[in-house]
């Protein structure tokens, strides 16, 4: 299955600068491991220490993010876009 | 450095004094290349996803919304190049809370809201190894 990953901008200097990739995959997980094996630096701002996605980072297949689907175990058909999201949070100091 | 255009400026600054005493939040949008620089030319507010009884210092920004954030971007032939919020009562400076939940590239623009009124507005980024955030100079383009 060839799909398209699109790739935040935080993330691309990590991939040579490109906006999107082709990648090859059955499910998310195997489409994300091929994308991120080929580009080592994104690999460890991709997973964190146990090998799942970090917090900061949500995948979106289409316009659904993958959790409210079947997460890494997701499906996927030929031309698939999987969209990588980052997570924003912050504040001020606590009072 | 980050250069920002007048009308972001002044609607980021708006933006704030709305949310009063809750922090706001959004997206700015714009271009990073060799030419120009980091120019923000647009904001893209987005709600304040974090629970109401918390968002006096606390925002989040759910996936959807930077999902959507991030197609009308592209659609619009821009780039994400960072976000910004409010500190309601509090100086523009990171808090601790912040660098643990920034990202490395993204600008992080932080505008200090006191007594309603926007008042200092300063933008960072966050050191590759995430250890701490650096100021970066904030240039006001003259252009809406
Ligand atoms: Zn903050």
């Amino acid at each position: 299955m060839t799909i398209t990953i699109k790739i935040p901008t935080a993330l691309r200097a990590f991939a040579e600068g490109q906006r999107e990739i082709r990648a090859e995959g059955a499910t998310v997980g195997e489409a994300i491991a091929n994308f991120a094996s080929l580009y080592p630096d994104i690999e460890t701002h991709i997973y964190g220490e146990g090998g799942e996605p970090r917090s900061f980072i949500n995948i979106f297949l289409g316009e659904v993010n993958v959790k409210n689907l079947n997460g890494l175990e997701t499906t996927l058909a030929d031309g698939s876009v999987i969209t990588l999201v980052p997570a924003i949070a912050g504040g001020a100091p606590c009072r | 450095m980050i250069s920002l255009s007048r009308g972001a400026v002044q609607q980021i600054a708006s933006e704030g004094e709305r949310a009063y005493p809750n922090e706001c939040c959004g997206a700015l949008l714009g271009k990073d290349d060799a030419d120009t620089g980091r120019v923000a030319s647009e904001i893209f507010p987005v709600h304040n996803a974090f629970g109401s009884e918390e968002q006096y210092h606390r925002f989040a920004i759910s996936p959807e919304d930077c999902f959507f954030i991030e197609r009308d971007a592209e659609r619009r032939g821009l780039d994400v190049i960072g976000f910004y919020h409010s500190h309601p009562d509090h100086p523009a400076i990171p808090s601790e809370y912040d660098r643990e939940h920034a990202m490395y590239w993204y600008s992080y623009v932080i505008v200090a809201i006191e007594r309603g009124r926007a008042g200092g507005l300063t933008s960072w980024r966050l050191a590759s190894d995430r250890s701490a955030f650096a100021q970066e100079r904030v240039l006001q383009l003259d252009v809406r």
